[in-house]
């Protein structure tokens, strides 16, 4: 198994396809693996499995670690028949997710494969989630105060 | 003591079916599914959370359905749930300072960068009944206007530098787990938010609201409240790299209180702070007026209020802990009652023989 | 469409590793009895046994120690963070579980860590695989064993009786010991004395 250099430039494009991944639906994400081609082979050495990781805030927002509480999470690990190992770790409860954010990150890595990964089914979640994300925020910079002076105390 | 008994079996069964009869009421009711929970109680499923020390929030909408709305009783199950769960990490701490703000205020600064930013609070409505509420009702689509980009800037880093206020205390060492160890007192600091963030909304309250009136005064200022998402990491030893794993809704509170200083410390302000799951701002605030008053030692104040006893406050703001210690007074004590019982009788017959026997009766002093 | 079902697991995390436990419970409830566990494939020196109680014993929160042999295969650590994601460390004592590839060369006990007064439990584990439990045997007695029971291991240092003496001495400190060999085990908890020839 090769373990990433974190030094490496496609770490954070990976990590950050992992982040919109785990952001997204489960259906969502289905939708974007049907439409790659079949007859992939893999193996799972790391079956869907359901644990929790502890949520860790910072003392007064950037101070010391403390255990704020825990969340469920979700993890499974896939490798090609060509040696790429992927991995998925999602927020809750749902295996099939999991396995196939794991699916997604071994086919991503191999280079032949990775642009069929982003046009069909990174890029429909990440535009879902951009057009969700700017409607909260749209919503919430609608209920922020302007604040106009009525009347000064001194002449 | 407790000593078997059997013959409740029977009786615990048909208890069983009557609870979840009770639970569903009137079939000509529809039943309320998980949806509707966690999206129209939204609020119910967020303190279960919190307390419950677990974010999932179907499962805290089960538990809140199975619980029949009593929400202890949820929390209770959470909390038996996650025992049963293997644990895979803890995850890098989260990053308030870049959340994804759904609303903010400062009591401290009208004009803080990105403004005063209210999203859905309850604050500024009139606490009338709306009775339109009580047939199904139409919802207006929410206004827009033109969001800015950027970050929030929280008013702990506006103030930061000129030692107007403390900074921050740096990591140092391993990060405590109640969860782990039991907790022994004195509790640094980590411990006591840990137990604060899944402590008892209603009890932190009150204590809380005692430091305001007078019981360990904290002079405290909100100087920011802010509710929205944040980003989850883990570092996966698997994988090798922190994995992002998506985002959760918290709400944290800044309380800024004043300190007059001690011998070796100059006045400046300092802080009290909460975090907590979800969109729950009492029990942030609550929680962060609470962790100030627990400082009382470490800053030189004057201590001997109760929200500054750190063992009667941490000791007993656990409501799980709590119910159970308190609800177990309905398990039988049959037999501990039986010989209080033959106690009381030896000591009444033994009061009443004395009286007999004493010609002039003893005065008690208090008369 | 891609095919995403689940293929079977071969160690089922909550039967096969509660089988483990119980073994290795057992072992130590009744020491020098020798049990078979259901073995797991790891990579070498892996013994079978070991692999399947590493996988059961060992997460996140339990630092290992390896010895020369095992440190000398990066597979075998690869495996290790993979399936349990326990952190390795350099220094003996602060591991919960030591694994011994090479029992001839078995590192001084006080090395890993002993426990404490208030926590005993706080101490190191040591999995020692040998190459078979057979030779001559050792005679063991105290909590667990009736009269005596009888051992045989090989290889063994041949100061081991001695130096499970100085550890008995510690009781309630000191380590525990697990012997593999294949897919048996056997242990030796802190509480044990060795019959002197």
């Amino acid at each position: 198994m090769n373990r990433p250099d974190p030094a490496a430039g496609d770490l954070e494009q990976r990590r950050e396809a992992l982040g919109v991944l785990a952001r997204a639906e489960s259906r969502d994400i289905a939708d974007g693996l049907r439409q790659l081609d079949d007859g992939l082979a893999y193996s799972e050495p790391r079956p869907p499995e359901i644990g929790l990781v502890m949520l860790r805030g910072r003392i007064g927002s950037r101070g010391a670690p403390f255990n704020a509480g825990e969340a469920t999470v979700t993890r499974a690990a896939v490798q090609l028949s060509s040696g790429e190992m992927g991995f998925g770790y999602v927020l809750g409860r749902d295996r099939e997710k999991a396995r196939m954010v794991a699916l997604c990150d071994a086919l991503w890595q191999v280079a032949e494969r990775r642009d069929a990964v982003e046009t069909r089914v990174l890029a429909p979640l990440r535009s879902k989630q951009k057009e969700k994300k700017e409607l909260e925020r749209a919503r919430t910079a609608a209920t922020r105060v302007d604040f106009f002076t009525l009347v000064r105390g001194e002449d | 003591m407790y000593v078997a008994v059997k013959g409740g079996e029977r009786a615990i069964d048909n208890a069983h079916k009557l609870l979840a009869d009770a639970r569903r009421g009137d079939r000509d009711v529809p039943e309320v599914s998980l949806d509707q929970i966690d999206n129209q109680l939204a609020l119910a499923v967020d303190r279960v959370m919190s307390e419950g020390s677990l974010y999932d929030r179907e499962l805290a909408s089960l538990a809140i359905k199975q619980a029949r709305g009593d929400l202890i009783e949820a929390i209770f199950l959470l909390r038996a749930y996650r025992t049963t769960l293997p644990r895979f990490g803890a995850s890098e701490p989260l990053d308030t300072g870049a959340m994804d703000i759904r609303r903010r205020v400062s009591a401290t600064f009208k004009d803080l960068p990105g403004g005063q930013v209210l999203g859905p609070t309850f604050d500024y409505t009139h606490r009338l009944l709306d009775h339109t509420l009580a047939e199904q009702s139409d919802v207006e689509e929410p206004a827009t206007a033109p969001a800015e980009a950027g970050r929030f800037k929280s008013v702990a880093e506006l103030l930061a530098g000129g030692g107007l206020i403390e900074d921050d205390d740096p990591p140092a060492g391993d990060v405590g787990d109640l969860t782990r160890e039991p907790l022994s007192f004195p509790a640094k600091r980590d411990l006591r938010l840990q137990n604060l963030a899944r402590g008892d909304e209603g009890f932190l309250l009150a204590l809380g609201y005692s430091t305001q009136r007078g019981f360990g005064r904290t002079h405290p200022f909100a100087g920011e409240i802010r509710y929205g998402e944040v980003e989850v990491e883990f570092f996966a030893e698997d994988a090798g790299f922190a994995v992002p794993l998506g985002s959760i809704a918290v709400t944290e509170c800044q309380m800024v209180n004043q300190f007059t200083g001690s011998a070796n410390r100059a006045p400046c302000f300092t802080r009290g702070y909460g975090l907590v799951f979800g969109q729950s701002e009492r029990k942030a605030m609550a929680m962060a007026l609470v962790d100030r008053a627990l400082r009382a030692r470490e800053l030189g104040e004057e201590t001997g209020a109760p929200a500054q006893d750190e063992e009667f406050v941490l000791s007993h703001s656990d409501n799980v802990q709590a119910t159970g210690f308190v609800e177990h007074l309905k398990l039988p004590h049959y037999v501990d009652f039986q010989s209080e019982l033959g106690l009381l009788r030896k000591l009444q017959a033994e009061f009443h023989a004395r009286d007999a026997h004493t010609e002039t009766p003893i005065q008690d002093a208090a008369e | 469409m891609l095919d995403i079902t689940a293929n079977t697991p071969e160690f089922d995390p909550a039967y096969a590793s509660q089988a483990a436990f119980r073994a290795l419970m057992e072992c130590m409830a009744r020491p020098g009895q020798i049990r078979s566990l259901k073995g797991v494939d790891a990579p070498a020196p892996f013994a079978p046994a070991t692999a399947a109680l590493i996988k059961s014993l060992a997460d996140y929160e339990t630092p290992l120690w390896l010895d020369p042999a095992f440190a000398a295969a990066p597979q075998a650590a690869e495996w290790i963070r993979f399936h349990t994601g326990a952190p390795l460390v350099g220094d003996p004592a602060a591991a919960a579980f030591a694994l011994i590839g090479n029992a001839r060369a078995l590192p001084g006990f006080a090395q890993f860590a002993q426990g404490t007064s208030e926590y005993p439990d706080r101490s190191t584990t040591l999995i020692v695989q040998i190459e078979a439990f057979s030779g001559d045997a050792i005679t063991l007695k105290g909590p667990g064993i009736k009269t005596a029971q009888r051992l045989a291991a090989t290889p063994l240092p041949a100061d081991f009786a001695a130096r499970m003496k100085d550890n008995r001495a510690l009781f309630p400190r000191g380590i525990d010991l697990v012997f593999v060999a294949g897919t048996d085990i056997a242990a030796l908890p802190r509480s044990v004395m060795i019959e002197e020839r």
